[in-house]
């Protein structure tokens, strides 16, 4: 049996886990962005006092890029508080959590260290370390110029002595760019042609060449005509909706694209057209599913979800449809995971294609419909404000697990894409239901997996264990470093 | 006399943000043969190269057989006038108007509320005077609702219901407004210009006192449930809980009121009413206009709070209009001496309608009592 304590160290923990996959320091439908920085710095401040060993432990469990970059500025930050075994454990996951940060997000994480005025050995080693092993330095530093050259002067980078091709004319590219006159790197010759040829704008990573585009007066469509074999996955199906022809791309290169992302795109395309292009549409949301699924497809039985589709499923104008995308997002991976499936849409929708953020959050209700076929899972995927009437959805919960249910044959969770910053966490739809952030719906079998410790049973040990067991397994995946 | 009613509407739960609560009305169906839309103007009185605004001033349009009335704007109309009359309308036509301009709530105020207090028809060209070169005393002030503290986030995150024609403005659990629709299109429309209503000095006083109200949370019996349908019973005994509490107990207020009903323009199936209570001391105060249909159902409605200040002057006012203006005559029917009656009608900042010479003695021997 747990002391009161043991049970409030795992709720803390398992509240920082679930705020910081769900958190991105942007506007939400009911708070804005000032009040969720203050309560989400709280929380990684709470954290990383009193319980640093493990806050340094969430770096292995799925939290979103923006929190993992916040960690590792704390950790390295307060490097002296650290015992050495901590501080080596602490290096490994850094390490690795570098590792899988895209290279934007890293160097925006250095850029904060600099302005943090971090700049202690250890922070300077993992900038080092961390640099040398890039594989293409030259074509980073022409993309991240800016944070580049801070990151590089900030870790008393021997810029000489750095590996590849690029290393030696490194220097006078970030420092004296149009004074050596030509390069002998391709890349770097191609950005200073750049500044006066406008065949050579088109060789630059599209993020650089828009500038230069716009200095050369380049009209819009014709520059991404040419630019287009340069676009990332990313870029590309960033620029559907507005890019035109010369970006378009057909439903075999759509499935192929990550799930949530792909579902943003859907549910940004007017209604109309929606329809029109049900096939394609469908047909890519299915391939990304699939292969989110994995070989867990078709493994769960009798599965239910209440999908939140109501108004606050809008997000804001920084995050646009967020929640319903993860929704949308949610229902064809489950569709895929399940033997059999049952998709509940707040509104009554029947079609989960033209889903449209409107209505009310009848929580209650359409969990009482979705447990009438007594499912094996129940997923709830909402942002948990249930407001018609508000808290029927727990009451529900409450009488179905004391009274119809009590040896939980249905195992209810609650995923919510959203981070409530008066609330200081995600909304929860009752005591006894786990309830999970959720960033993309591609982690949701991982997510439903580890919100059994967040019905407020397991203990602290319990949960060390399995976060222990997360940090070895993930670890492991460590490879070694190239020079 | 009589009463008001949401007759044709249902109640749904109300949703809080901070300290206001809004409670929707929901409709089965919408009102056939009647809209009303948003700001809109006729094109005919648009001046050439004028610049219109019209803060939420409405229109309502009505078709008299009853058949559904077009978005606005949507329908082609026949232009009045044609050349030489070769294909000018039938006679009758062209006159006959099916669309009626609203003014305005803040200006609607201004203007029906001195008719609704029965304004000094005696001292008319004193308190027209008075009206224009200062503003109106303190009490009387009406204050936009984007001042009213909270308003506009609770507005902004509420989530619309399903057919809903109507909602009912709490702040902090004091009624502040209603509007009702005749048509679910008409309510969205008109949702956010709630913010560019009027609102009453109490309601923003509270909005500024009170942060929070508590959300009214249903309770399920555990005990009495053994199956799924018991739960589903349990949820619906729930919700009927709440419309009969939200009736009997938080709408009170305006609908256990008698009220003086002015009818002030006819439609084919409706007509436009404006009402406003007996000003009875220590309760709410409701005055709005309406259009009612045969049956006393409401299509549209729309109420703004009194203060306890402005039902006090009103009050006065009226016992004052009722008696001609006879102090001592007033003074009797409310049980006072005449000059305690006109201190009474110095602190409510209307003793300047008196002559100076007899307002100043009463108030002197009141003084001196």
């Amino acid at each position: 049996m747990e002391s009161v304590a043991d049970l409030v160290a795992a709720e803390d923990v398992l509240l920082f886990v679930n705020a910081a996959v769900a958190a991105t320091g942007q506007d939400e439908f009911h708070t804005g962005r000032a009040r969720q920085e203050w309560s989400v710095d709280f929380l990684h401040e709470y954290m990383l006092v009193n319980y640093r060993d493990l806050y340094a432990a969430a770096l292995a469990l799925g939290i979103n890029d923006r929190n993992k970059a916040q960690i590792v500025l704390r950790l390295l930050r307060t490097g002296a508080d650290a015992a050495p075994a901590q501080r080596r454990t602490e290096g490994r996951l850094i390490r690795r959590a570098l590792r899988d940060l895209p290279a934007s997000r890293v160097y925006r994480l250095f850029t904060a260290l600099q302005k943090a005025k971090v700049n202690n050995r250890r922070t300077r080693a993992v900038m080092r370390e961390w640099l040398s092993a890039r594989p293409d330095l030259g074509f980073e530093a022409v993309k991240y110029r800016g944070a580049f050259k801070r990151a590089a002067v900030h870790a008393h980078l021997d810029l000489d002595r750095l590996p590849g091709d690029a290393g030696e004319e490194l220097a006078a590219f970030l420092f004296a760019p149009m004074k050596a006159g030509r390069y002998r790197t391709p890349l770097f010759e191609t950005w200073r042609r750049a500044h006066h040829e406008r065949a050579a704008v088109f060789a630059l990573p599209y993020t650089v060449a828009e500038g230069f585009a716009a200095a050369h007066r380049i009209p819009r469509s014709a520059f991404l005509e040419q630019i287009a074999p340069r676009l990332t996955r990313n870029e590309r199906l960033r620029l559907q909706r507005s890019g035109g022809a010369a970006v378009a791309l057909d439903a075999a290169a759509l499935g192929r694209m990550p799930l949530t992302r792909l579902a943003a795109y859907v549910l940004a395309i007017p209604e109309e057209e929606r329809e029109a292009r049900r096939g394609e549409l469908t047909g890519a949301l299915r391939a990304a599913a699939r292969k989110a699924a994995g070989d867990r497809a078709g493994t769960w039985g009798a599965v239910a979800a209440v999908l939140d589709d109501s108004y606050s499923s809008s997000g804001s104008g920084e995050k646009r449809r967020r929640p319903l995308a993860v929704a949308l997002a949610a229902h064809f991976l489950l569709e895929a995971l399940a033997g059999e499936y049952r998709p509940l849409w707040l509104s009554g929708g029947e079609d989960a294609l033209l889903a449209k953020p409107r209505g009310v959050t009848a929580l209650g209700e359409r969990i009482l419909d979705a447990l009438e076929g007594a499912p094996a899972v129940l997923v709830v995927v909402s942002d948990g404000w249930d407001n018609a009437p508000a808290g029927l959805a727990a009451e529900v919960l409450r009488v179905w697990t004391t009274r119809l249910d009590p040896g939980r044959r249905t195992a209810i969770v609650h995923l919510n894409p959203v981070f409530d910053a008066d609330g200081i966490g995600v909304r929860r739809l009752a005591p006894s239901v786990p309830t999970a952030g959720v960033r993309d719906a591609e982690d949701l079998p991982e997510l439903v997996a580890f919100a059994r410790f967040g019905d407020g049973r397991a203990g602290i040990e319990e949960l060390r264990a399995a976060v222990d067991a997360r940090v070895e397994r993930w670890l492991a995946e460590e490879e070694p470093w190239g020079a | 006399m009589g009463r008001l009613t949401f007759a044709g509407l249902e109640t749904r739960p109300g949703q809080v943000w901070g300290g206001v609560r809004l409670v929707p009305l929901v409709r089965e169906a919408p009102v056939e043969g009647l809209r009303m839309h948003p700001g809109a103007l006729p094109e005919a009185e648009r001046g050439r190269g004028d610049c219109w605004y019209v803060p939420h001033g409405l229109t309502a349009e009505w078709t008299g057989d009853g058949s559904g009335v077009p978005e606005f704007g949507t329908a082609l109309r026949m232009r009045a006038s044609t050349v030489r009359g070769s294909r000018r309308p039938k006679s009758g036509f062209g006159e006959r108007r099916t669309r009626v301009r609203f003014l305005p709530r803040r200006s609607a105020l201004e203007a029906y509320l001195p008719l609704a207090f029965q304004a000094p028809v005696v001292a008319w060209p004193e308190w027209s005077r008075r009206a224009f070169t200062r503003l109106p005393p303190q009490p009387d002030r009406a204050y936009r609702g984007s001042l009213v503290d909270g308003l506009a986030d609770a507005l902004r995150v509420f989530e619309i219901h399903p057919g809903q024609c109507g909602v009912l403005v709490y702040v902090a659990d004091a009624l502040a407004g209603v509007l009702v629709t005749p048509c679910p299109d008409d309510y969205r429309a008109l949702h956010p210009t709630l913010i560019e209503d009027a609102y009453g000095e109490l309601i923003w006083r509270y909005a500024m006192l009170h942060a929070s109200v508590p959300e009214f949370a249903p309770r399920l019996d555990a005990s009495a449930v053994a199956s799924l349908a018991d739960l589903r019973a349990q949820v619906d005994a729930a919700r009927r809980g709440w419309a009969e509490f939200h009736g009997g107990t938080l709408a009170a207020g305006l609908l256990d009121s008698e009220y003086h009903f002015t009818e002030t323009y006819a439609m084919a199936g409706f007509r436009v009413v404006r009402y406003r209570p007996a000003f009875a001391a220590g309760g709410e105060a409701h005055v709005g206009e309406a259009i009612l249909d045969a049956r006393d159902r409401p299509a549209f409605l729309q109420s703004f709070r009194l203060s306890e200040t402005q039902v006090r002057r009103a009050r006065l006012l009226e016992v004052l209009a009722a008696r001609e203006w006879r102090l001592d005559a007033a003074a009797d029917a409310l049980g006072l001496g005449v000059p305690a009656f006109v201190a009474l009608l110095r602190n409510s900042d209307l003793d300047w309608m008196l002559r100076r010479d007899v307002a100043d003695h009463h108030l002197a021997v009141h003084r001196g009592q």
